[in-house]
């Protein structure tokens, strides 16, 4: 969608203004025609984003944010605490029972909201803090939701209990309770099946398992994709059966995602989770100012940066001659797989751009698709495949060391041509402007 | 229990947890002032259909009134149901593929509910009197052929599968080959859900759209999107992406049964006249229906106290 970011609409209805001495209450009156239009379009709530844009001009028009110098980053500043605010301020994690005793989380929400995979994540993010957990089968409706549970748990290799679809979920809650203690689990974690917040038989049944057994941590699934209806959703669901915390979903995809923060603000509950992506490890914690940049379309640097931080850890030292090498335009294969490697571990290239301040814009995404993460994959075969001399030494490469090169990457020799002749060229690219590698920083290969 | 009391069965059990409903704004005897226009806007865009088609909805309504010399509330709210249903109403040919040969080729992001409209269709067909294939092109999700061949079980139909993991446009291949063969009128190619904005996925489509053209050439197409009706503005970029990669001819709204809103059907008829064709309200085999924009309209604008909210009245 062509969603211009708020900062840019602020800047440029700020613009018209400049040369005043100061701005009217008329000035930010259209200011926030804008951030109230960037709300609505970010899925915010209505009731929400009303009550939210008075409070902001309260504060402006009372404050002396006008009279600044630059008043526009003073509103977006503004604008940006409070919906840091309004997402919980601090970031908020599972509440578990103390010591080893076990803790019962039960997943709710609507169908399609993405229960299923997220309690397979939460048990796998869980073993890494040496959690061992247990999952409920509670879906006995959906067709072959228990497979879907099985066959995802199975990967993780994460204990399923299950007792088929003939059982109530109510059941199945009780007898896994006793399983999970006989079993010495940490976590108890009961998948159950979708159902709409105004289904009074279906909701019931939760009520029902939360009577039976003791429930620490009800968490409801919300997709971040979710429109205006995201605020009922959430608030019958937490008056029926009383929602402890809140998993966000599907927040891999282009949303703004508004829709959390009008849950957030609404219910009051934490957001402990951010679901990232189909694969079984793409679950994050939940940063309220991350996610309050992304609704007002500001980017996610900061994860950007954390990211970067975690993942490049190349000493000062070979950085440095890494450098040299590539000033000489002497750069080995080494040096390539290196730099390829950090990009890697940063979630690749997508998952970067992904990040980046102003990627709504349609050309950018189709810059970060151009470059395929599988190709940087078949590159790396490529090198890997490279004897310690031939990766040291780009020169000694001939036909019968390419063709062995080939057969040890499973790829066409083709493409090991088509590499190391994008490999030359960047050496030579790379003697001839020495200027240009500045700011590069450690990764001479500019990605 | 008729489609219409069915939305409006949704919206009743709804408006119970909704302070002030669609058609709150209506009601009474007022004139049409800037108090109207102001909670119209705010009824709109409570039902998804975005800021800026409810913008220009109301645009339009203003240069209306005047014009048409409307005065009450309620005149505004049958030129309002009469303007979104002309936009909204399907061309007549376009339930024609149920009668041909034709391959239905589902897509759509994760979660929406394709699995389960392929299989309520492929019911509908074959009770119907048509031979249906249902072809489970979804390899990637954990069980999702499994819940295909339970609704193909339940439709009575053939299933064509492939292994977890395997090239979906294979499965894709193997399937209007059996077709073909099998000489079956209506082939229905469930895919995975996938995000629009991951362009490897997005290939991986354009090339089943391929696959199906090469074996089956010049038979009829209709591409389905499937969108929940509970999304936001997201769809719009939902049905721009799928758009890109295969030519659209139809949405399927689903889970109309949670909410009697949907305006973002509104908000993409609007940007992309792609028309609705059909609508899940429930989760029985039963509960699929041919999209109606009248029906659906004023679904959407009722109101529980208003007389005039019943099906003759219109």
């Amino acid at each position: 969608m062509a969603f211009e970011s708020l900062s840019d609409k602020l800047q440029q209805t700020f613009k018209t203004l400049r040369g005043k001495g100061r701005l009217t209450e008329e000035d930010v009156r259209l200011a926030m025609k804008d951030v109230r239009m960037a709300l609505l379009e970010a899925d915010v709530n209505y009731s929400v984003v009303k009550d939210f844009t008075s409070r902001i001009r309260e504060q402006a028009v009372g404050s002396d944010v006008m009279n600044g110098l630059n008043p526009a980053q003073s509103v977006i500043k503004l604008v940006k605490d409070e919906l840091v605010e309004l997402l919980g301020g601090e970031q908020a994690e599972l509440v578990f029972q103390p010591g080893k005793s076990l803790t019962v989380i039960m997943m709710c929400g609507l169908q399609g909201s993405g229960k299923t995979t997220t309690a397979v994540k939460i048990a796998g993010k869980l073993r890494e803090k040496g959690k061992k957990s247990l999952l409920a089968a509670g879906d006995v409706y959906r067709p072959a939701a228990i497979d879907q549970l099985k066959i995802n748990a199975e990967k993780l290799g994460v204990d399923v209990f299950s007792m088929g679809t003939e059982v109530s979920p109510v059941d199945i809650a009780e007898k896994a309770v006793e399983e999970a203690k006989k079993g010495e689990y940490n976590v108890l974690i009961i998948d159950t099946a979708g159902r709409l917040q105004i289904d009074d038989r279906m909701m019931e049944e939760l009520q029902e398992i939360k009577k039976r057994i003791v429930v620490h941590q009800t968490l409801l699934a919300i997709d971040a994709m979710t429109g205006q209806e995201a605020v009922n959703v959430a608030s019958e669901f937490d008056k029926r059966i009383g929602v402890d915390a809140l998993v966000i979903t599907k927040l891999d995809s282009d949303t703004r995602g508004g829709a959390v923060l009008s849950v957030r603000a609404v219910t009051g509950k934490p957001v402990v989770y951010a679901g990232t992506g189909e694969k079984l490890d793409a679950i994050e914690l939940f940063y309220p100012d991350r996610m309050a940049d992304r609704i007002l379309g500001m980017g996610d640097v900061l994860s950007l940066i954390e990211k970067a931080e975690r993942n490049i850890d190349i000493d000062e030292d070979t950085g440095r001659s890494m450098v040299s090498r590539m000033k000489k335009g002497r750069l080995n294969y080494n040096d390539y797989l290196l730099s390829m490697q950090q990009m890697k571990g940063m979630g690749g290239l997508k998952s970067i751009l992904g990040l980046m301040p102003g990627l709504g814009t349609k050309q950018l995404t189709e810059a970060a698709d151009q470059v395929d993460d599988r190709e940087l994959a078949r590159t790396e075969a490529i090198i890997l495949s490279m004897t310690e001399a031939e990766r040291d030494n780009p020169k000694l490469m001939n036909p019968s060391r390419k063709r062995r090169i080939a057969a040890g990457a499973g790829l066409d020799i083709a493409e090991v041509n088509r590499f190391i002749k994008k490999f030359e060229q960047g050496q030579k690219f790379m003697k001839q402007m020495p200027g240009m590698l500045r700011g590069h920083g450690n990764n001479p290969f500019g990605f | 229990m008729g489609l219409f009391d069915r939305i409006k069965a949704g919206l009743q059990k709804t408006r119970q947890a909704v302070a002030d409903g669609l058609g709150d704004v209506f009601i009474g005897e007022g004139d049409i002032d800037e108090d109207f226009y102001e909670r119209l806007e705010e009824t709109l865009i409570r039902s998804d259909m975005g800021a800026e088609a409810s913008e220009r909805i109301i645009d339009k309504l203003r240069d209306q009134v005047p014009e048409n010399h409307l005065r009450r509330r309620k005149d505004a709210k049958k030129f309002l149901i009469k303007d979104i249903t002309g936009e909204m109403q399907n061309a007549p040919d376009a339930f024609d593929f149920e009668k041909e040969r034709s391959v239905v080729f589902v897509t759509g992001v994760n979660g929406v509910g394709k699995t389960t409209f392929c299989g309520k269709l492929a019911y509908k067909l074959t009770r119907e009197g048509k031979k249906v294939i249902l072809a489970a092109a979804d390899t990637y999700r954990a069980g999702a052929a499994e819940q295909l061949s339970l609704w193909a079980e339940r439709a009575g139909c053939d299933l064509v599968q492939g292994n977890p993991g395997a090239d979906p446009s294979s499965v894709i291949y193997d399937a209007a080959n059996a077709a073909m063969s099998r000489n079956a009128d209506i082939l229905i190619c469930d895919t995975a859900g996938r995000l629009e904005n991951r362009r490897n996925l997005m290939e991986e489509l354009k090339k089943m759209d391929r696959v199906i053209d090469k074996v089956m050439p010049g038979v009829r197409r209709e591409n389905l999107l499937v969108l929940d009706a509970v999304t936001g503005q997201n769809a719009v970029s939902q049905a721009k992406g799928f758009a890109g990669v295969t030519d659209l001819t139809g949405i399927v709204l689903t889970k109309l049964d949670g909410t009697p809103k949907g305006g973002i059907a509104v908000a993409i008829e609007s940007e992309l006249k792609v028309p609705v064709k059909y609508i899940g309200t429930g989760e029985q085999k039963e509960d699929l229906e041919r999209f109606d924009a009248e029906t659906f309209v004023k679904a959407m604008f009722a109101d529980d106290t208003s007389e005039e909210v019943s099906e003759d009245d219109w």
